[in-house]
């Protein structure tokens, strides 16, 4: 890995800490520093609070220097997706809506990486309200690809993984609905983890579709996601959604399993519209577990055809629904062209929201409309089941599921501005979040021109604990991941 | 042509819990504007709804009150539309599984006086569900204020169906309903406060005619006798339109119970899509029956089961079980009292709390029921004292303002200010037990005949010839005594 500092792992620098080689201090100046350096060029933030940064990492030193070190993310700086509530920090959501918003209240993931000792590094650029795949849908200007300047770092927590993937923050967390902590760790050539829906509470997480939204970490390496995970993970009252699993130690269980793992390789995720050498990568990873004693059989995931679509539905239904609060009355933006109540909604609406907000509030609303909820919602809910069923259906023969992350490496900036080609950018993605299941995208190779490839693997519900460790064994046989960006 | 009113009412009884439905602020009535928030409440972005298991407990209980089926799971939707009082823009609410079924309201119509008691009758109900309150707007001239105190509060939406037909029907059935809903301590329903709100669905249609006529649905009946008075004018309103050849339109009106009238809110072209879908933030909860069973166990005797009770139990009158058992504290009351004072003086008890002690409560700036000195152990000793002749009822009354006002001892009272009745002596009981005897042959004959209830006869004479001095079981036995010489 790298020498500076601010391309370490959570594991490394947690050892130079606890060893005090390293202040977090020091560590957290180094971060800053390397932001100033490359912020201009990848935009990758919203805002940045640099005195309460240090602040935090003094406080972190203090207690070290006490004895009372909370573990492995005690000074480390960890970057925020500005869709996760900080009390008394702005939360955007990277929308006009709520570009003066400052949150009164913590969510429960930022109480429990404040109870870690984690030092909070800014709030990061993502598609407005998570809708998007490019992180162009953000109110305040892309992020840029920091393997590629002229390219997406995906979405739609592009920030996440570009300030990442470019040393402006040690960790960061997403979120991800259909792909959007996934797709971007892939296009930017980061590990990124989507928990099993519940294992993490949405309480504080800016909802855009409450039944497949899941905030998870976005880091340098498997252990690192192993590491946050164990931070982030276990039931909270706060979220009815949240389901009262028992949280093993996922870092320690990396080093427990050893594998061999049974494969599945799900067809109809190598069809038209894969990138040749993505699918030569993904490739190459079957060889690999091959050669580790794993077995590799194709499996079938019948209605995945249909992923598209209803993912399309349920999701812009529910956010129709979520985004109905932000109406200029309590909070938020407020037109002041309105000259009654209705006018107010609409008024401050039409200019608080952008246009891929609008056009899924739009979708959604009119899939719930009074006639057509049995047609398209109810209809997508049925079709989600078989969706869950095929994968669980797979999962009776094989312990995980390997497949391209995404099928295209990072695209030009303004490449793709039909939305339809960008949401075929979610295809290996989205069956994961209608299907409630953890998948990991974990960097494995490069194109000829030098942009990060990612591989998916997607387990058992739960089953963190073996989908790191079999993500782990790739890792340790490659050095993709201690490649890093010339910016 | 002679018209038919068909009824059904649409009641919001908010249930009376510590914290708001789905988040752990208080609820409450009277704070200032705002405080009783959360960023849950406000709908901060990021918060989300956790079921309050109270409030869901308290809905179960009223279905189990009104005999309703209990849903096996509770399910959640989101209602969608915009209004400032609605700070998520949609309402947490239950849309096609609510968690009450049928069941029914036992209403006691208008007797052909006051002093009998009215037919009885089962209104059927269509659904109990489960939602939250909406916040409350306050206009000026130049703005709109929103207070979110009430936002969130637990609300039960009881729909009857549509089988009443005259507005002292809709009377009797919300009265029912509120004692109900009191007597099961899951609301106290008071409608300044808006703890119970009524709308009302009315159509009229022919006598004789089933198929329903064109339905008007009446807001804002913001005390009983206004749903009375509203539900009387909607229906003379619709019968005048077409008595003079009009049609009527489907439409929501306001009542105004100041001025008497009511207008146009809107009509059916306006009304809303409200694009339910199931809350995917809320997961279905299960409700086994050992949980029904449970609530079934907390339930208590409601008011129409206790008046039969009482009427059986106590040999009461209607004029009193009418009054006694529609307070369940006043009830009670009653119940103790007469459990101290002996059986046989339930209607002495009755009435002393009916005519007696409602007229101390009545007073203004008397005390409430549960605040009130005179507790039943007081009444009771009151009404033995009387029983034994050692105090005149004359005597009593005073007594029992006293009582009323101090909470002392009727023994205390009677003693310090010397309203003991003087001891009658045997010679006098016998006298006036001899002459009422004498005045009375038939009687003396059925009870030497054997009837021995014809004995009563006598004991009036005498009490009023000892003017309230004789002890009753002294009377008896000295009757008893001459009766049984020759």
């Amino acid at each position: 890995m790298a020498d500076e500092l601010f391309f370490k792992s959570i594991a490394e620098l947690g050892d130079l800490l606890a060893a005090r080689t390293v202040s977090a201090t020091e560590l957290t100046r180094a971060v800053l520093a390397r932001t100033q350096a490359v912020e201009g060029r990848l935009h990758a933030f919203n805002s940045r609070d640099e005195a309460e940064a240090l602040a935090q990492a003094g406080a972190s030193d203090a207690r070290r220097a006490a004895g009372q070190a909370r573990g492995p993310l005690d000074g480390i700086p960890v970057g925020l997706k500005d869709v996760i509530a900080v009390a008394g920090q702005p939360l955007t959501a990277s929308s006009r809506m709520l570009a003066n918003f400052v949150s009164p209240y913590d969510a429960t993931v930022t109480a429990r990486l404040k109870a870690a000792g984690a030092v909070f590094w800014g709030r990061l650029n993502c598609d407005e309200f998570a809708m998007g795949s490019s992180t162009e849908n953000s109110a305040f200007g892309p992020t840029s690809n920091p393997w590629d300047l002229t390219r997406v770092p995906g979405g739609s927590s592009g920030g996440s993984a570009a300030a990442l993937a470019a040393g402006a923050a040690i960790a960061t967390l997403g979120s991800d609905t259909g792909g959007s902590i996934r797709q971007p760790a892939a296009l930017c050539g980061v590990v990124g983890l989507k928990p099993t829906y519940g294992l993490v509470s949405r309480y504080g997480l800016v909802a855009f579709a409450s039944s497949l939204d899941q905030i998870g970490p976005l880091t340098r390496t498997v252990e690192d996601a192993a590491i946050m995970l164990g931070a982030l993970a276990g039931h909270d009252p706060l979220d009815s959604t949240s389901f009262p699993a028992d949280i093993p130690d996922y870092r320690a269980e990396l080093k427990r399993r050893p594998g061999p793992w049974r494969l599945g390789i799900p067809k109809e995720y190598f069809g038209a519209g894969l990138d040749p050498e993505v699918q030569a990568a993904v490739e190459r990873a079957m060889d690999f577990y091959r050669a580790q004693g794993c077995t590799l059989q194709e499996v079938s995931l019948p209605h995945t055809q249909y992923c598209l679509d209803t993912y399309y539905i349920i999701a812009t239904a529910e956010a129709s629904s979520n985004l109905a609060r932000y109406d200029g009355v309590r909070y938020g933006h407020r037109s002041t062209a309105a000259k009654d109540a209705v006018d107010l909604y609409r008024q401050s609406r039409a200019e608080g929201f952008g246009a891929e907000v609008k056009r899924r509030i739009i979708l959604g609303t009119y899939v719930l409309s009074s006639g057509y909820y049995d047609a398209y919602y109810l209809r997508a809910q049925k079709v989600r089941t078989l969706i869950r069923q095929d994968f669980l259906n797979a999962y009776r023969e094989v312990d995980a599921l390997l497949t391209p992350t995404s099928p295209v490496p990072a695209f030009k900036l303004g490449e793709k501005s039909d939305p339809l080609a960008l949401y075929l950018c979610d295809i290996y993605t989205i069956g994961v979040n209608l299907a409630g299941l953890p998948a990991v995208s974990v960097p494995c190779g490069f194109t000829a021109g030098g942009l990060p490839i990612g591989l998916q693997l997607i387990g058992r519900p739960f089953d963190e604990a073996n989908l790191l460790a079999l993500a782990g064994a790739y890792e340790r046989g490659h050095d993709w991941h201690r490649r890093t960006p010339s910016l | 042509m002679n018209y038919e009113a068909v009824i059904g009412l649409e009641v919001h009884v908010q249930i009376k819990t510590h914290s708001k439905v789905f988040t752990r602020v208080a609820a409450g009535y009277g704070q200032p504007a705002n405080t009783l928030t959360d960023p849950v409440v406000l709908a901060l972005p990021g918060t989300l709804p956790v079921m309050n298991k109270a409030a869901l407990d308290a809905a179960i209980k009223a279905g189990l009150l009104l005999n309703a089926a209990i849903a096996p799971v509770c399910k959640w939707d989101r209602k969608n539309y915009f209004y400032p009082d609605s700070p998520k823009n949609y309402q947490i609410s239950q849309y096609d599984q609510p968690i009450c079924v049928g069941g029914a309201v036992e209403i006691e119509l208008p007797g052909p006086a006051r002093n009998v008691m009215g037919a009885h009758r089962l209104v059927p109900l269509t659904r109990i569900h489960l939602e939250e309150d909406v916040g409350k707007l306050h206009h000026s001239a130049t703005e709109s204020l929103v207070d979110y105190n009430r936002a969130g509060t637990p609300l039960l939406e009881i729909v009857s169906e549509p089988e009443m037909h005259s507005a002292e029907e809709a009377f009797a059935y919300l009265t029912s309903l509120r004692a109900t809903m009191i007597y099961g301590g899951i609301s106290d329903c008071d409608m300044e406060k808006g703890q119970l709100r009524c709308d009302a669905n009315i159509s009229i249609r022919p006598v004789g005619e089933t198929k329903l006529g064109t339905k008007v649905e009446l807001k804002n009946l913001n005390s009983i006798s206004f749903v009375r008075d509203g539900i009387d004018l909607e229906i003379k309103r619709q019968v005048a339109v077409l008595e003079r050849g009009g049609v009527l339109i489907q439409e929501t009106r306001d009542y105004d119970g100041q001025t008497g009238t009511s207008q146009s809110l809107r009509s059916k072209e306006m009304a809303h899509d409200y694009r339910y879908f199931p809350d995917p933030d809320l997961m279905p909860v299960k409700v086994d029956a050992a949980w029904q069973e449970r609530l079934r166990a907390e339930c208590p005797e409601l008011p129409l089961a206790k008046q039969r009770r009482f009427a059986e139990r106590y040999q009461l009158p209607y004029t009193l079980t009418s009054v006694l058992v529609w307070q369940r504290a006043l009830a009670d009351y009653f119940e103790e009292t007469v459990r101290l004072a002996g059986l046989d003086q339930a209607q002495v008890v009755g009435n002393w709390i009916v005519n007696d002690l409602l007229r101390e409560l009545a007073a203004p700036a008397a005390p409430g029921l549960a605040e009130a000195k005179v507790r039943p152990s007081h009444l009771a000793a009151l009404v033995q004292l009387v029983g034994s002749g050692a105090v005149r009822a004359h005597a009593a009354k005073e007594i029992f303002t006293e009582m009323f006002a101090t909470g002392e001892s009727p023994e205390a009272i009677a003693d310090r200010r010397g309203l003991k009745a003087a001891p009658t002596d045997a010679g006098e009981l016998e006298q006036w037990c001899r002459a009422a005897i004498a005045g009375n042959a038939k009687a003396q004959a059925e009870f030497r005949a054997g009837k021995d209830s014809a004995i009563n006869a006598f004991k009036g004479p005498v009490m009023k010839a000892a003017k309230g001095r004789a002890d009753p079981p002294r009377v008896d036995a000295m009757l008893r005594q001459l009766l049984a010489g020759p």
